[in-house]
C-alpha cells in the first residue's frame, strides 16, 4: 500500500491513519482527532516546511474537518497551498479549500487571484483544477473576475478543460442567472461539440434552462431526438458503455430533457415516439442500468402527449417491476405507476395486489412510496379505505417530518372527497388526535367552520345530528391523555357552542369537562381561554334560556384563580364571564345569541349607533369632534385644555393621562374616546369582546360612568385585538360547502353500508382475501377479485353510483373509465365509456356474479350472459398474470443474479422453488386462484420451511 | 442540482469521504451524517436501496465494509444513481485494483480528484472510466 508513485506518505499519516480506521468508537476516533488537532496546530506554522510534508499535513486537515472537528486554524494554509507550482500540490491545496471553505469567506478573496493566473495557464491540468474551484468557490460578486477567462476557456483544445468551462458557466448561471443571461446561447453551442462528454455535460445546465422555460427551447427537440437515437444506437465510444449499455446516463437526462419539451406539445411529441419506442425495445431488463433508462422512458411517455403504444410499453415494463422480486424494482414499479395513472387510470386496476402487498411491505421506504401512490389515485369512492389507512400509518411512526406530510395529505383528500361530514370530523379527529400539534392552524379552523355552517341550506335536521355527534365525540375524547392543543381549542369551541344544543348534556357536564380541561392543561394558555369562552357561552345560553345557573364549585375556583391570572387576556376573559352571568335574560340573549357564529358582525365604522349620545352631549355644552386633518397642535391642546377645564371635577391622575402621546388610532375616532380609554382601568367592562351584535343595550346611569362604558365598548369592538372565536370568520365558507356539500343526504347512507364493507373484512383470518377485499375497496369499481357478500358488492356498486350521479364531473369520470373493463377500453384515453354498461351491470343479481367469477367453466353457460361473460376473461388475465408475474420474477432475479456478480447481494437464493410451481399449476382457474391465494398468504417469498405448501401447489 | 452529497462509510458508522454538493456547516454536517447514517444501516439487504429523509433521498449502495450514501434531490432517477454509485466503484477498483476501504483512507485525496472529474455541481459530468482517471494518473505521473 504504502507510498504510490508521487503520493509520497510519510509513517505518521500512516499511523494516523491506522488509528482512525481502528478506533473502535466514537469516543476514541474524537481522541484521536483532537490529539491531532494539537499536533498539527504546533507543526503547522513552523518555518520551512517542505511542500510534501504540507501537503500531508493539509490532508490531515481534511480529516479532522471530516470527522466533524474545527480545523479552520489551518484555512490559511490550504489557501497559500494553492500557490505552489507543483500540480499535486496546487490540485490539493484547491481541493481543501473548496471542502474547508464556503463562498462567502473571507479567505476567498485571496484565492481568486490564483485562480485567475492558473485559468491562464498552459498546464490544462492546472487550468482543470482552478476550474474545479470556479465551480466551488465563486459566488456572485466575484463572478466578472473570472468570467472572461472561462467564456474564453469554453473552445479550449482540450475537451476536459471545454467540459469544465461549461460547468463553470452553469455555476454562474445559477448563481445569478443575470450576470450571464447574455452567454446561454454557448450551452446551445457546445451541446453540438465533438466530445461527448463535453455534450453530456453540457446536458445538465441545458436541463435547468429547460425547465425554466420550455418554449424557447422547442426548435432542439429534432437535436435532441437525434442526438438520443445515435446514442442508442451505439454511435459513442465504447468508453461510454455501462454493462453493456450504451452511454446510459447521457440517455437518462436526455430522456429528462424531452420529457419537458414534450410536455403537452403534441407536435414535439411527435417527434420523440420512434426514438423512444426503440429504447424500450432495446434496453436490457436484466440489469439494474437498462432499468433505470426504461424507469426514464416511463417518466418521459407519461409526461409528453400520450400515445397508445408507449403507454403500452410503459404498461409492460411497470408490471414486470412490480412482480419482481426486488424491492429496488418495485419500489421504481410503484413509482411509475403513480406517473402513468394520471393519463391511464385504469391501468392501477391490474395491479391492485402487487399494491397492496407493497402498501403491507415492512419496508418503509416502499410503504411511503407506496402510501404516495394512493395519494395520486383517491377519489370519492375509495377516500375512506386510503385516508383510514394512512390515518393508522401516521399513528405507527415517529418521524415529524413525514407525519406533517402524511397528516396534511389526510387533511387535503378529506377537505375534497369527504363523502359526508360526519366521516370528516371523524377522520379530523383522528388526525388531530395523533398529529394535532404538526397540521397547520387553519385546519383546525376549518374543522370548526364546518360543525358550525353545517350541510347548509335545507337540512337543519342534519346539521344537528352532526353537531350533537361531534360534541358526543368531543367529550368522549377528552378522557384521553395528553391532547394536542389545537384540538383542544376545536374542542372547546364546539363544546362552548352546541355542548348544551340538542339537550342531551347538561350545562353542569359540560362546564364540569371544560373546567377539567382547563385545569389538566393549565400551563397552555390559548387553550385555557378557548375553555373560559365556552364556559361564558354555556352560561349565557342557559341565563338566555332563563334557567338557573348554578356555577360548579371547580369552576368557580377556576374563576377565581383567571381572575388574578399574569396573563391580562385570562383575566380580561374571566372578567367577561362574570360580568354575564350578573346580567339579565334578555342582555344576555342579545350579546350571546345561541348558534349565531355563522352570523355576520356588521362593523359599523362611522359609530352611527352613538349619534344620540353626542347629540345628547353636544347640547350639554360637550367640544364637538374635529377630524385629525383639521386638527393643528395648538388647536389640540386648547381642545384638550377646554375638556381638561370641563371636566374640572375629576383629579389629578387623569390629567397626567391626558398628557400622554397623541391618538395613534384612526383619525375618525372621536378624541375624548380614545383620551377615556386610556385610563380606563381594565377590571370595569360590563360587556365582552365577543359580543355578535354592533347595537348594545345602552343601561341608563349616571352620565359620567355610562360614559365611560360607551366608549370603551366602541374602541374595544372596533379596535381591539382580535379575539379566539374563529367561528366569526365566514369569508371562505362557500368553497368549503360546495365540496363538502356534495355528497347530502344520500351520502350518509352510502357511507354506512361502504363502511360495512370495509369493517367485515377486519375478523377474516384469510389473508388473500383480506387483501382481495382491500383492492376492491381502493381500486374501487373492480369486481373481478371482489368475493364479498353480496350486500358489501351491492353497496359498493351504488355508492359509486350515487357519487357518478350526483355531482363532480371529475369523480363521475373516473368512476366511469374504472367501470370500462380494459379490453373495452377504446384507444382513445380521454373517453369516459358508456353510461349504460354501468346501469346494467347495476341491475345483476351479485349472486350470480360471484358464481360466475369463482367458476370461470361455466360462464358462457351462465344466465346473466353478456355482462358475465365479459367479465370471465378478466379473472383469466388475472390468473395469468399472477402465474406469469411469478415466473417473471424469477427470470428476471436470477438474471439480474448472473449479470451483476460481483458486489452486490441480490435476494434471489430463496426464490427457485416457485419456478417448478408456476408450471404446474393446473389448467382449472379456480384451483390455481385457490392455491395463489395460498401461496399470497404464506407470503410472497417462499421459504423451505412450508413444505405443506409445496406439496400442495406440486401435488 | 440533483446530487447534493456523496459519503462513504463504513459499517461503524465512521466518514470515510465526505462531499458535500450544498454549502453546509460543520454542524449541520455532523447532524445529518448521524441521521442518515443510522437511518441506512439499520436497514437489511432485502429492503429498498433508497430511503426518504426530509425533502430529499438517499440511494446507498455496501460492498463490503463499506457504505456509499448519495443524497439526491426527489426527481432524481434511484436506480441510475445506484448505478452511479457503482460505476464509482469500478473506476476505483480499476485505479487502485480490488479497491478496500484502507485504500480511499490512505489516498483520500485521489478519491476526491475521482469524484471532481465524476461530478460538477451536483451533476453527473462524466461517465467514461477512462476520462475520468486520466488526469488523476498524469499527477501521479508528474509528480
Amino acid at each position: 500500500m504504502g507510498s504510490q508513485g508521487g503520493f509520497y506518505q510519510s509513517k505518521e499519516f500512516l499511523d494516523l491513519v491506522k488509528s482512525i480506521g481502528e478506533a473502535r468508537s466514537k469516543a476514541e476516533e474524537d481522541r484521536i482527532v483532537l490529539n491531532e488537532i494539537e499536533t498539527l496546530k504546533r507543526r503547522i506554522s513552523e518555518p520551512d516546511i517542505p511542500k510534501r510534508k504540507m501537503k500531508e499535513y493539509i490532508i490531515r486537515l481534511v480529516y479532522i474537518e471530516m470527522l466533524g472537528h474545527d480545523a479552520s486554524f489551518g484555512y490559511i494554509h490550504a489557501v497559500k497551498m494553492t500557490h505552489d507550482d507543483s500540480l499535486l500540490v496546487k490540485r490539493t491545496g484547491y481541493l481543501a479549500v473548496t471542502l474547508f471553505l464556503n463562498e462567502d469567506h473571507d479567505l476567498i478573496i485571496l484565492i481568486v487571484n490564483t485562480i485567475q493566473k492558473d485559468l491562464k495557464s498552459d498546464n490544462y491540468l492546472v487550468v482543470c483544477a482552478a476550474l474545479n474551484a470556479v465551480c466551488k468557490l465563486i459566488n456572485e460578486e466575484t463572478i466578472p473576475a473570472v468570467l472572461p477567462q472561462v467564456m474564453e476557456l469554453l473552445a479550449h483544445p482540450k475537451e476536459a478543460v471545454r467540459k469544465k468551462a461549461i460547468m463553470a458557466l452553469h455555476r454562474f448561471y445559477q448563481k445569478s442567472p443575470s450576470s450571464v443571461s447574455h452567454l446561454v446561447s454557448n450551452f446551445r453551442k457546445r451541446l453540438c461539440d465533438n466530445d461527448p462528454g463535453v455534450m453530456g455535460a453540457t446536458l445538465c445546465p441545458l436541463f435547468e434552462l429547460i425547465a425554466r422555460d420550455v418554449n424557447s427551447y422547442k426548435d432542439l427537440v429534432i437535436s435532441f431526438v437525434s442526438i438520443l437515437k445515435q446514442v442508442a444506437e451505439r454511435r459513442l465510444s465504447k468508453a461510454y458503455d455501462y454493462h453493456q449499455m450504451p452511454a446510459p446516463f447521457i440517455q437518462i437526462k436526455l430522456l429528462k430533457i424531452l420529457a419537458l419539451l414534450g410536455s403537452g406539445d403534441k407536435q414535439a411529441s411527435e417527434n420523440m415516439y420512434t426514438v423512444v419506442g426503440d429504447i424500450f425495445r432495446k434496453c436490457d431488463s436484466s440489469s439494474n442500468i437498462g432499468n433505470a433508462v426504461l424507469y426514464e422512458c416511463i417518466c418521459c411517455v407519461s409526461s409528453i402527449y400520450p400515445n397508445p403504444k408507449l403507454l403500452e410499453s410503459a404498461a409492460d415494463v411497470i408490471s414486470r417491476f412490480l412482480k419482481s422480486d426486488s424491492h429496488n424494482l418495485k419500489y421504481m414499479g410503484i413509482d411509475a405507476l403513480g406517473r402513468l395513472i394520471k393519463i391511464s387510470p385504469e391501468i392501477a386496476e391490474q395491479h391492485q395486489l402487487a399494491v397492496i402487498d407493497c402498501l403491507e411491505d415492512p419496508d418503509d421506504t416502499l410503504k411511503r412510496k407506496t402510501f404516495e401512490l394512493l395519494y395520486k389515485m383517491t377519489k370519492s369512492t375509495n377516500v375512506e379505505v386510503i385516508v383510514d389507512r394512512m390515518i393508522d400509518y401516521m399513528i405507527s411512526i415517529n418521524d415529524n417530518h413525514y407525519k406533517t406530510e402524511i397528516a396534511s395529505r389526510c387533511v387535503e383528500l378529506a377537505e375534497q372527497f369527504a363523502p359526508s361530514n360526519q366521516w370528516f370530523i371523524q377522520t379530523m379527529n383522528r388526525v388531530f388526535e395523533h398529529a394535532g400539534d404538526l397540521v397547520n392552524i387553519k385546519v383546525a379552523h376549518n374543522l370548526m367552520r364546518l360543525i358550525a355552517e353545517g350541510f347548509g341550506e335545507d337540512d337543519d335536521n342534519a346539521d344537528t345530528k352532526l353537531r350533537s355527534s361531534a360534541v358526543e365525540s368531543y367529550l368522549r375524547i377528552l378522557g384521553e391523555p395528553k391532547l394536542p392543543s389545537v384540538f383542544l381549542q376545536v374542542i372547546c369551541w364546539v363544546l362552548g357552542e352546541y355542548g348544551t344544543a340538542d339537550g342531551m348534556f347538561s350545562a353542569s357536564d359540560i362546564t364540569g369537562k371544560l373546567c377539567d380541561v382547563a385545569e389538566a392543561y393549565s400551563n397552555d394558555e390559548t387553550v385555557k381561554a378557548y375553555a373560559t369562552t365556552a364556559l361564558m357561552k354555556i352560561y349565557a345560553f342557559e341565563i338566555a334560556a332563563r334557567r338557573k345557573v348554578d356555577m360548579l364549585p371547580e369552576c368557580q375556583s377556576l374563576m377565581e384563580e383567571l381572575l388574578a391570572s399574569h396573563s391580562t387576556d385570562l383575566q380580561q376573559r374571566a372578567y367577561e364571564l362574570q360580568a354575564v352571568i350578573g346580567l339579565d335574560a334578555h342582555a344576555v340573549a342579545c350579546i350571546m345569541p345561541s348558534d349565531a357564529s355563522c352570523e355576520d358582525i356588521e362593523v359599523d365604522r362611522d359609530l352611527s349607533f352613538l349619534n344620540d349620545y353626542i347629540q345628547e352631549a353636544i347640547e350639554k355644552g360637550a367640544q364637538p369632534y374635529i377630524p385629525e386633518s383639521e386638527r393643528s397642535g395648538m388647536l389640540n391642546i386648547s381642545n384638550f385644555r377646554n375638556q381638561d377645564h370641563h371636566e374640572a371635577s375629576s383629579h389629578g391622575l387623569r390629567f397626567e393621562a391626558y398628557e400622554l402621546p397623541k391618538p395613534a388610532v384612526q383619525s375618525r375616532i372621536p378624541q375624548t374616546l380614545i383620551a377615556s380609554t386610556e385610563i380606563v382601568p381594565v377590571p370595569e367592562p360590563m360587556y365582552p369582546r365577543e359580543s355578535y351584535q354592533t347595537t348594545m343595550p345602552s343601561i341608563p346611569s349616571d352620565a359620567g360612568s355610562a360614559e365611560l362604558k360607551l366608549r370603551l365598548e366602541g374602541v374595544q369592538k372596533k379596535w381591539g385585538r382580535s379575539t379566539y372565536t374563529p367561528a366569526t370568520s365566514t369569508s371562505n365558507s362557500t368553497s368549503q360547502k360546495t365540496v363538502n356539500g356534495t355528497s347530502q343526504g344520500d351520502g350518509a347512507s352510502t357511507v354506512s353500508s361502504m363502511r360495512e364493507t370495509y369493517d367485515s373484512r377486519k375478523p377474516q383470518v384469510e389473508v388473500s382475501h383480506e387483501k382481495q377485499k382491500l383492492a376492491a375497496s381502493l381500486f374501487g369499481g373492480s369486481s373481478k377479485t371482489e368475493k364479498s357478500p353480496a350486500t358489501g358488492h351491492k353497496a359498493a356498486k351504488a355508492s359509486s353510483h350515487v357519487v357518478e350521479k350526483s355531482h363532480v364531473p371529475k369523480s363521475s369520470l373516473e368512476v366511469a373509465s374504472e367501470k370500462a373493463t380494459p379490453a373495452q377500453q377504446p384507444p382513445d384515453l380521454l373517453d369516459l365509456g358508456e353510461p349504460t354498461a354501468t346501469s346494467t351491470a347495476l341491475q345483476l343479481d351479485p349472486f350470480k356474479q360471484l358464481e360466475g367469477l369463482l367458476d370461470a367453466t361455466e360462464v358462457a353457460s351462465a344466465v346473466n350472459g353478456a355482462p358475465a361473460a365479459s367479465r370471465s376473461p378478466d379473472i383469466m388475465a388475472l390468473y395469468a398474470d399472477t402465474a406469469a408475474g411469478i415466473h417473471n420474477k424469477n427470470d428476471a432475479d436470477l438474471l439480474s443474479g448472473l449479470s451483476n456478480p460481483s458486489v452486490t447481494n441480490m435476494p434471489g437464493t430463496t426464490a427457485m422453488p416457485q419456478v417448478t410451481q408456476s408450471s404446474s399449476k393446473g389448467p382449472n382457474p379456480k384451483d390455481s386462484l385457490e392455491k395463489d391465494a395460498l401461496v399470497r398468504q404464506m407470503g410472497v417469498n417462499p421459504s423451505s420451511q412450508n413444505p405443506n405448501l409445496f406439496k400442495d401447489l406440486l401435488g | 442540482m440533483g446530487i447534493r452529497f456523496i459519503l462513504m462509510v463504513n459499517k461503524q458508522g465512521q466518514t470515510r469521504l465526505a462531499q458535500y454538493y450544498e454549502w453546509l456547516t460543520l454542524e449541520e454536517r455532523r447532524a445529518l451524517e448521524g441521521e442518515i447514517v443510522r437511518k441506512c444501516l439499520a436497514r437489511n439487504e432485502q429492503q429498498c436501496s433508497f430511503v426518504e429523509h426530509r425533502n430529499y433521498k438517499i440511494v446507498y449502495r455496501r460492498y463490503a465494509s463499506l457504505f456509499f450514501l448519495v443524497g439526491v434531490d426527489n426527481d432524481e432517477n434511484e436506480l441510475a444513481i445506484l448505478e452511479f454509485i457503482h460505476l464509482l466503484v469500478e473506476t476505483m477498483d480499476r485505479h487502485f485494483g480490488n479497491v478496500c476501504e484502507l485504500d480511499i483512507m490512505f489516498h483520500l485525496e485521489k478519491a476526491h480528484f475521482m469524484l471532481e472529474e465524476m461530478v460538477m455541481n451536483g451533476c453527473i459530468v462524466e461517465t467514461s472510466k477512462a476520462q475520468i482517471l486520466t488526469p488523476v494518473q498524469l499527477l501521479e505521473k508528474t509528480s
